[in-house]
Parts: structure tokens; sequence; C-alpha cells
């Protein structure tokens, strides 16, 4: 199981090496210079030399990927051109919002979609399975960015019990920051939960049919006690698989959910950089996000092996 | 990186997961009412966060919209009326040639970090914003000086090598703020100024903070506020959403009209709607065909319908313009009736330069909203006079400044020119509209050759005459300033005769 472990790590540090290059190149490639947007439409040609030259890049394109990447290896990722600090704080701060962001829509996303897939499961056709049904049409085809225009017009505009956006900051407390990441991480969670739903009561469902619940409710044990104790966790493997599936959906929808609640996160500073063409932030985020990914994708094969003690015996 | 991430979510137990779930629960179960803002602060809404704060050496004008006035001053400034007043030069006088400014500086004046403000500083200021390593993004208009001298503390002598009539007002500009020589290198992330607040703090993604600065040279205008938070809010929606439940105070410029009808409904809320700088023209390729014809372009001109344009695009705010230039701007005049819509008028002027057929062009406009609703508008009133427009979407600015501005390759763009005075736009070359025209050259040399105001106001409608003749660009409409605010807020500026939020007036009335 270490060998495992450590062929999956040598595994991520290889693709994790691929992908920066290819963000180097694809950065490069994309149309627009970070000095003349910076120095805008006035600017002359000597002040936009002598601007490039102070941000180095009048260098050749090798020589600042190597540049950049001898940074990332020594925990140096650079500076931002537009605000003028060292990118790891600004990435440092924003994931103080999304981390909590992302983890709180995770979690709602859970406790709403495996108690609705397994209930659904359970009265298959029946009432609960049509709302259930419903619920999880309706939040996977509506738009979160939507959801959250909605939640701000009722909970923010028409009965003011919750910030319209913006994020006060953990110094202000830790009940007012989480007031103001509630009606995010719901828009974010929607979504999610109605495919998790889903997919947990098709899980359920083929488990149940399995003999071995068969033999569990003819020893005697309730409906209910089968269900928890035999049905749901043999049918957590593909809901965990879809839960590793939908992070990178988590981090798009993140980028969106921000920008409607103002909050400064990783995704607002990954859009503000590409439209002012902060390259090296660019960069740094797509390589985070890229790194955050592959990790998640390891840890729900990890995931696996904890579920599954036939996966267990297997890699011994 | 990915390690940070991993120890911040191992760290947090499953169990200490629902707690925070459960506590999150809790708090919207007391609905607490939002808190009233304290009537010595001022939260002010912004569209745009600032790449920077140091307006030296960065266009954007957000860096000045937060730190012009408020954080820096200037030897000159500029008032709400678009005036140019005195500010660290308490007085000047000119040569009769023109060539030699004297400037008496005001005494007293510190920095907010204890550096005093004298000619050796003022110096200082012109002279890293005019050098050779300069990124200042107006460093040509620092072009027409020959020497700075500093005869003593308090007198600075500017001798020009050619007259510059626009000098004393390009100094009141965020570009020409004066910095201190021992803070000026951390301006960008730490601005250190002479003004009525103080720098306190930056949350990058989200606000800046400024505080009173109880040291203010002047006593009269000292900062009525004590404590002003500026928050950068991009999406429309939410700004509205921000005003409507109070978390903000004032929006001087509220990104959407469409939603102002919805504002107008709030009690509590005033809007005010006044006049930017911001010009949104439709510059043609003057050196590309057909646009080369003068005939072609003018005949372009009637067949737009300027206020169906600003009805469309713009909800109605906004005033059409004949001509490169704003009725804020001083010399203004109203071209509009040069080439009034006239779409009969139109089709004969193009069949007079061979095209009784029209012809087809591509649009290059930027995502922004003003730019794709005003493309599609002219559109379709183009169609009326046979001429076929494709739009293509630019993402504006990098890609917008690499293909349009710097390459030269388009046929006719959208862009609000959000510059003050910019009138000289047209003189520049390389500039992308590629128009050429001597006599238009000549007049702006002469308004620089004057520091005459009458004379220059004379020649600056001369000038936009010609513009108004020749359409380098089709001129639409001047964007509104539309201001939205508590009405208890007083001393916010109606218009934006240049880019900025001066909050040295601004005060709660209860």
């Amino acid at each position: 199981m270490i060998a495992l472990i450590f062929r999956r790590f040598a595994g991520l540090i290889v693709t994790l090496l691929l992908v920066s290059a290819i963000i180097f190149a694809v950065m490069d490639l994309l149309p627009g210079d970070p000095a003349s947007v910076i120095l805008g439409t006035s600017a002359s040609p000597d002040t936009l030399a002598a601007l490039q030259k102070e941000m180095g890049l009048d260098r050749p394109l090798v020589v600042r990927y190597v540049a950049w990447l001898g940074g990332v290896l020594q925990g140096d990722l650079g500076r931002s051109y537009t605000y003028g600090v060292p990118v790891a704080g600004l990435i440092a701060e924003r994931l103080a919002v999304t981390v909590p962001l992302a983890l709180m829509a995770v979690v709602l996303s859970i406790a709403l979609a495996i108690p609705l897939g397994v209930q659904a499961a359970r009265h298959q056709n029946g009432a609960w399975d049509v709302f259930s049904g419903l619920f999880s049409h309706v939040s996977i085809a509506v738009p979160a960015f939507w959801v959250g225009l909605l939640l701000i017009i009722l909970f923010s505009t028409t009965l003011g019990w919750l910030p319209a956006g913006g994020f006060p900051g953990w110094d202000a407390g830790a009940a007012e920051s989480f007031k103001a990441l509630f009606l995010p991480a719901v828009a974010l969670a929607l979504p999610q939960a109605g495919v998790l739903m889903r997919v947990t009561r098709s899980a359920v469902l083929e488990v149940m049919n399995e003999d071995f619940v068969r033999t569990a409710r003819a020893k005697g044990l309730s409906e209910q006690t089968a269900l928890w104790r035999h049905a749901v966790p043999n049918a957590l493997i593909p809901v965990v698989t879809m839960l590793g599936l939908q992070f990178t959906f988590l981090i798009a929808g993140a980028v969106l959910v921000e920008n409607v609640f103002n909050l400064p996160g990783l995704g607002r500073l990954a859009y503000q950089a590409l439209s002012q063409r902060d390259v090296v932030v660019m960069q740094d985020v797509v390589l985070f996000f890229s790194g955050l990914v592959i990790l998640m994708n390891f840890l729900v094969d990890l995931a696996y092996l904890v579920i599954d003690p036939r996966l267990r015996a297997g890699v011994r | 990186m990915g390690s940070q991430f991993l120890s911040a979510t191992t760290a947090l137990t499953r169990r200490a997961v629902f707690g925070l779930a459960m506590a999150a629960g809790l708090v919207l179960a007391t609905q607490m009412p939002a808190e009233a803002a304290p009537k010595t602060g001022l939260t002010l809404g912004m569209a745009v966060e600032p790449t920077g704060l140091d307006p030296t050496i960065a266009a954007p004008v957000a860096i000045g919209q937060v730190t012009w006035q408020n954080i820096f001053e200037g030897l000159t400034t500029i008032d709400r009326n678009g005036k140019v007043q005195p500010q660290l030069a308490e007085s000047w006088t000119i040569s009769p040639d023109g060539l030699t400014y004297t400037f008496k500086l005001r005494q007293g004046v510190t920095f907010h970090n204890g550096e005093a403000f004298d000619s050796s500083v003022a110096k200082f200021s012109i002279d890293r914003a005019r050098g050779a390593d300069s990124v200042n993004p107006q460093k040509r208009y620092f072009a027409s000086i020959d020497t700075v001298e500093t005869p003593d503390a308090t007198t600075l002598v500017l001798k020009l090598k050619q007259p510059a009539g626009s000098l004393l007002y390009w100094l009141g500009w965020p570009s020409s703020s004066i910095v201190a020589p021992k803070s000026a290198a951390d301006n960008k992330t730490t601005p250190i100024g002479t003004g009525p607040f103080k720098f306190v703090s930056w949350t990058k993604g989200a606000s800046v903070e400024l505080a009173r600065n109880p040291d203010y040279w002047n006593k009269a205008g000292a900062a009525k506020l004590e404590k002003a938070t500026f928050r950068f809010i991009a999406d429309p929606q939410a700004q509205a959403a921000a005003l409507k439940a109070g978390d903000v105070d004032a929006f001087p410029e509220f990104g959407a009209p469409e939603l102002i009808e919805s504002l107008k409904t709030d009690a509590r809320l005033a809007t005010v709607i006044g006049n930017t700088e911001l010009k949104v023209v439709a510059g043609m390729n003057n050196a590309k065909k057909p646009f080369d014809d003068k005939r072609v372009r003018q005949a372009l001109m009637m067949a737009v319908d300027r206020q169906a344009v600003v009805d469309g695009a713009w909800s109605g705010f906004g005033t059409p313009i004949g001509s490169h230039y704003t009725p804020n701007d001083r010399g203004y005049v109203d071209l509009t009736g040069t080439y009034p819509y006239d779409p009969q008028k139109a089709k004969a002027l193009l069949a007079e330069a061979g095209y009784p057929n029209g012809f087809s062009f591509t649009m290059k406009a930027p995502q922004m909203a003003y730019a794709q609703r005003s493309s599609q508008i002219l559109q379709a009133m183009l169609a009326e006079v046979g001429v076929t427009m494709t739009i293509e979407t630019t993402e504006f600015p990098a890609k917008w400044v690499a293909d349009v501005f710097k390459g030269g390759n388009f046929d006719m763009t959208i862009v609000a020119h959000a510059e003050p005075m910019d009138i000289d736009i047209y003189a520049r070359d390389p500039y992308y509209f590629a128009y050429k025209n001597p006599a238009f050259n000549e007049l702006l040399k002469k308004v620089e050759a004057t520091s005459d105001a009458a004379e220059q106001e004379k020649l600056y409608g001369e000038a936009q005459k010609i513009l108004a003749t020749d359409v380098p660009a089709l001129y639409l409409f001047v964007m509104p300033k539309l201001g939205v605010w508590d009405k208890k807020v007083a001393g916010l500026w109606e218009n934006e005769p240049i880019p900025s939020n001066v909050l040295s007036e601004v005060h709660w009335t209860e």
C-alpha cells in the first residue's frame, strides 16, 4: 500500500511539471501585453520599454519559465504585477475565503443529497422519489450564479437577514464571516446536491437488490437498519467518485459564485488576474488549482481503500 | 501550496465541520439586523478595484479614484467644475514668452510619514515622472520641461523647451501627484501623500480603508469624515443589492443604468445623474478603405441616431456629442447638428463616394455592456443605409490594446475614452484612428503656445469643429455619472471633470 501511495505521488509530481509548462506556454500565447495594460493608451514606447524591463518581460520565454519554476520549487511564487505584493500571500489570503466556502458547500450538499437519495431509493416511485427527482432536476438545471441572485433578492434585499455580498474578514468574527459565506455556499451546494442525490439513489437501489441485503432482512433486521448498516456503506464508492469529480465543478462554480457575491476568494483572484493580464498570478493560481484537482483524485483513490476492505486486501 | 490546503483540511475533523455548519445555522436563526453605519464613516462602492495605489506609475483610473485628492495632492488641483486651482503651489507666475513657470510653494506641509514637503520634494516628483526610467503613464505631459530648478525651499522654477499652455492643468492630474522621496518606491502598496486622508489598509479583492489625517496642512479643507472605506463590487446586480441592503452608503459611478429605476423607488437613496469624461466613440481605421474616404465617414455619422443609441444602450442616460469633447470641458460646443441623423442623405453620400449598394465591415467591440449594446444598435442603423456590420467581440483591455490599438488591425471599434481633455489624441502619431490632418495638428500647437484661457477655449472650439466635420470616429455620447447614495450624504461631486472620488468635503447631514 505504501508503494502504491508512493507511485501515485511520483505521478502527481510529473503531472504537475507538465501542467506548469503548458500553463506557462498558454499564458505566453494569450494576446495582450501586461505592461500595456498597466500603462494604458497614452504611454509612449520608451515608457513601455522601461516597464517591460522592470517586469522582466524583455527576457526570452525559456529564461522566464525556468526562473518562475525555480522560484515555485523554492516556495517563491513571484510578485503580482497589479497588486505589487508576493503571490503566495495573495493566495493564502484568498484561501481563507475559498476553502471554508468549498467545505461548507460540500457539507451542505452531502447533508442534503445522501438522506434524500437514500429515502428516494427506499420509496422508489413513491412521493419522496418524485419530489427528490424534481428537486435534483431543477437544482442541476439552474446555474449556481442565478440561484445566488435569487437568494440575494430573498434573504438580503427583501428580508435583510444576510449580507448581500462581500466578506468582512475573519477578524470581524466567525459569526459575521459565516453569515457572509452561507448564501454563496447554498448557491454552490444546490447543483452539486442534485447530482449527488441521483448517484446516491441509483447506487442504493442497485445494492438493495443484492443477496446480502435480502439476507440481512431475512435474519430479522428492520428495513431501516438493513438499509443504513448494509446497503448504504456498499453504495458509497460511486458516491465518493462523484464527490471527487464534482470538486472540479466546485472550483469552476466558485469563480462565478464569488463574483456574484463579491467574495475575495481564489476564483475571483483568477478572474481579475486574467482580465488584468497579471500573468504571474494566473500561472500560480492555475497551477494551484491543477495541483488541487490532482490531489483530490489521489485522495479519492485513498478513500476507496478506506471504504472497501476488498481493495485493501488486493493491494497488499 | 498544496500542503497548505492539505493541512487546512485535515485539521478540520468531520465533527468540527459539522459544528461549524451548526454554528452558521445558529447565527442565521438569531437574524441580527445589519449594524447602522456610524455617522463619521463612509463606505463608498466602486466597480473596479485599483491595480496598485500609485497613480504615477499605472494608468487605470480606479487608482486615482481612490487616491487622488484623498491621499495624494499635486502642485495644482482640478476642482469640481474642471478648473485649475492652486494646491501645494500657493501661486505662480509665467514669463511673457511662456517658457518659465515660477511656483511659490506652500510651507508647513508634511507627508503622512512625517517627511516635510519643499522644493526638493517637488523636483524629485517631477524628475521621477520625466526621467529615463520613468513608467509614468502620462510621461508625455512632462516632455516640454527642460530643467527643474530650486532656488530656495519654497520656490520651484520650471524652464520649458517650448510653451505648454496646458501645463498647469496637467500638473493637477493624478499622474502628477507629489510623492515623497523616502516612500515613493512603496506607494504602490502603501501610499504616502500629503492629502486629508491617510492610507490604513488594503484588503486585496475587497476594500481599501482610509482614515482622517489629523495633521492636514489646510485646516479649512480638512476631512469631515473620520474613516472612509472603498469597497469594490464588480457585478451591477451585487452593486444594487449592496446599496439596498445599506452595505455601501454611496456608489458614485453605478454600473447599470437599467437598474436605476429600481433604485429610485428606495426612499432612502438619492440618484444624482451627472456627466463623466467618458466619450463613447466608434473609431474608424482612417487608413483603410472605405474609411479613408471622408464622405463615407460622414455618411455613416448621418446614419446614426445618437439619441436612439443613448436610449437603447444606456436607458436614456447620457448626453449625445458631435465631437471628441464633453459638456464638462471648457470651450465645449454642441456639434451634434453638424451631421445630424438623416438616412436619406447618408445613402446619397454613400452613392456619391462609390458605394450605392453599401459595403460590409467588421466592428471589434469590447465585452463591456455599453460597447456591446451600442454596437448592436449601430448595426441595425447602418443596415438601414445598406451597410453590413459584423460584430466581433474583443477582450478589453489586453487583447484590444494588442490587436486594435497597437496592431491597427480593425475596421471600426467602440470604446469610451476616459482621459479628460484628450482631444489631442487625434494629433498623435501613431494613434489607432490613423487620422492625419495637419490643420488640426497646427491648431493644437497653438493651444499649447498660449496660456490665455479665452484664446485656448476659442482654439478648442475650432478643433472640435474640425473633428465634427472630418468624422475620424463616430461621436456617440458622453457616459453619464450615475451617482446613487444615501440622501443624508452630502459633498460628493455630481459631475466628474476628472475621474475621482474627492472625499474632503463629504459628510453626513444628520
